[in-house]
């Protein structure tokens, strides 16, 4: 099962709308409360990521039997040191997104604990490629 | 508990029902389709809000209650009520000729169920100390609320406060208080005056209870006309003595920020059952922080705008307000007027975990489930999408969920009916029959008691 959503740069009325849905469909599928939350914390982090840093992204999500799959692709700055963006409290965020209350530097580490698997593949001037995996208990 | 059978005061009058849809399209919980004709309520999905009830043009929904007569059977017969039931009524009568006016109806001894607040209190701010209480914390005060979290949102049940509402704690109170008196707990029968539809579910059925403490159950709107009836214009006795445990809090609590206003440092109050599910999708997204409590309600303006109450809600808080303004904090009324024993009246305001009942789902079966939502996703691709209601559904999605779970077919929506007779794939009259299935066969008799009828303005 497949859903596909876009995201727009610097929308951040709009961002949690994807990461809601989602958590709609799983909930009508029965998955655990738990792993429903994880998943839908670390979507929502990662849509917030190209809301505050990229010009546009696609979500796209594949559901099987065991596990969802989420990619996150946008068209951005890319992430110029991957190692320090990992750690929580770092944070490139504008002071225009600080003061909406986002890039408090908990982005990427969020999405670590929240995830089973994440891999991460960025490129400078182009964009990001966020591929989150949770498996169903 | 799990395993009883879940009670539900809402009923569907067919003599009334005209199949409207405006209580389909009222429901939080996408609860109502219509049948033949009649709305029919799905009491799995149903919360008990009562959004149907306000929301019926025909008056079709009516709420069973206890006849007036069976507090005769006993001794004591005492009435419990929360503080909007005073509200209610004209400045024009005082709090004593209000009570004097209950006690001409029957019963013999008069409990505001918010007393003594401080012990509820305490007892609440106990849980909110304690570091390892998932927060926020979520006031359990409106039944309609803890249902719809129970269906809709199980991850959050864990942040449920297990304490029991004032209804509750002043039951046990006034046993407490008639047994001091030489009162026998068999000839104590306590009453219940509702303000809503969820209570009265509640009260039948408690959640995280093992019985209800109360006898009987009385609908406000119906003990309100009972008062009017025999009140008197002119005041004769004071009673004041009856409300010396009441506090300014505790006449606040069923208001809006009634509970809020009292808990950790920082919380929020939300009215409005649909004002409720937007937050709580944001909640359970994990994109609230550092609140400590949350006061939910189901009606607009907390239960001031109960469904069994009668006159204007915003009239209500505010004489309930100026009422408030003339009482005692709560910290302030001494032991010596409580009498009862506090700590023992704590440990009886302990509720036993709530379980989540989650009712959104396509089955327990996961790949069946898959199969099912990707069907139901292909569907509502041929689906018009203006959600008019006129399948019997409340909108589109349900209409295809309700197809991949046998209860619908395609024909059932009159745009797509349209279109295939158009193509010349059904015949007109066939069409027409389709529709005369839904809804019946005097669906277009002339009725004069559809909205925008004689004698009411459009």
């Amino acid at each position: 099962m497949k859903l596909t959503y876009n995201i727009q740069g610097g929308d951040f009325t709009h961002a949690g709308h994807p990461s809601s849905e989602v958590k709609k469909v799983l909930k009508q599928l029965g998955i655990e409360g738990k792993t429903i939350k994880n998943i839908v914390i670390a979507l929502y982090e990662a849509e917030v990521n190209v809301v505050a840093h990229a010009w546009k992204g696609v979500v796209d999500v594949e559901i099987d039997e065991n596990k969802i799959t989420v990619l996150v692709n946008d068209e951005g700055p890319g992430i110029p040191d991957i190692d320090l963006a990992m750690q929580a409290g770092y944070s490139t965020a504008s002071d225009k997104v600080r003061e909406m209350g986002f890039g408090a530097g908990m982005g990427l580490p969020n999405i670590k604990k929240n995830t089973d698997e994440l891999l991460i593949e960025t490129e400078i001037g182009k964009g990001t490629k966020v591929k989150m995996v949770n498996y169903f208990s | 508990m799990s395993g009883q059978p879940t009670y539900h005061a809402l009923n569907v009058d067919a003599t009334k029902c005209i199949g409207c849809t405006h209580c389909m399209k009222s429901c939080p919980s996408e609860a109502i389709r219509v049948i033949d004709g009649l709305a029919v309520i799905d009491y799995d999905r149903c919360v008990d809000c009562g959004q149907c009830h306000r929301a019926c043009p025909s008056k079709a929904f009516y709420v069973e209650q206890d006849d007036l007569t069976k507090i005769r059977a006993f001794k004591y017969r005492v009435i419990l009520f929360p503080s909007v039931m005073i509200g209610q009524f004209h400045e024009k009568y005082s709090e004593n000729q209000i009570y004097e006016g209950l006690k001409k109806v029957g019963f013999t001894h008069i409990f505001e169920v918010e007393q003594p607040m401080q012990v509820l209190i305490d007892s609440i701010n106990g849980i909110i100390e304690n570091k390892d209480t998932p927060k926020p914390v979520i006031s359990i005060y409106c039944p309609a609320i803890v249902r719809l979290i129970q269906g809709r949102y199980p991850s959050l049940t864990e942040n449920l406060i297990l304490r029991k509402t004032p209804h509750n704690l002043a039951a046990h109170f006034a046993i407490e208080q008639l047994m001091l008196e030489g009162a026998l707990r068999e000839e104590i029968g306590l009453f219940y005056a509702t303000p809503c539809i969820a209570k009265i579910a509640s009260v039948k059925s408690p959640v995280g209870e093992r019985e209800s403490i109360v006898d009987g159950i009385i609908n406000m709107n119906h003990l309100y006309n009972e008062v009017m009836k025999v009140i008197q214009e002119k005041n004769e006795t004071d009673n004041s003595e009856q409300r010396e445990n009441l506090s300014r809090e505790g006449i606040l609590w069923c208001l809006p920020r009634g509970e809020s206003s009292h808990f950790g440092s920082r919380s929020m109050a939300i009215d409005g059952i649909h004002n409720v599910v937007r937050f709580l999708e944001r909640l359970e997204n994990d994109q609230v922080h550092g609140i400590d409590f949350l006061e939910l309600r189901a009606c607009d303006q907390s239960c001031a705008g109960g469904i069994l109450l009668t006159g204007n809600r915003f009239m209500t808080v505010e004489r309930l307000e100026r009422r408030a303004s003339r009482y005692p904090s709560a910290k302030d009324i001494p032991d010596a007027v409580i009498r009862v024993d506090q700590e023992a009246l704590k440990q009886k305001l302990i509720l036993e975990p709530i379980n989540p009942k989650p009712h959104f789902t396509f089955g327990k079966d996961r790949i069946k489930a898959m199969e099912k939502m990707d069907r139901a996703q292909r569907i509502v691709c041929f689906l018009p999408g203006i959600d008019c209601g006129a399948c019997g559904a409340p909108n589109c999605h349900a209409l295809a969920e309700d197809m991949v779970n046998n209860k619908a077919k395609m024909s059932d929506c009159i745009f797509l009916q349209q279109k295939w007779v158009d193509e010349g794939q059904i015949k007109a009259k066939k069409a027409f029959l389709n529709v005369q299935k839904k809804w019946g066969t005097d669906r277009f008799k002339a009725d004069c008691n559809k909205r925008g009828r004689r004698n009411e303005g459009f």
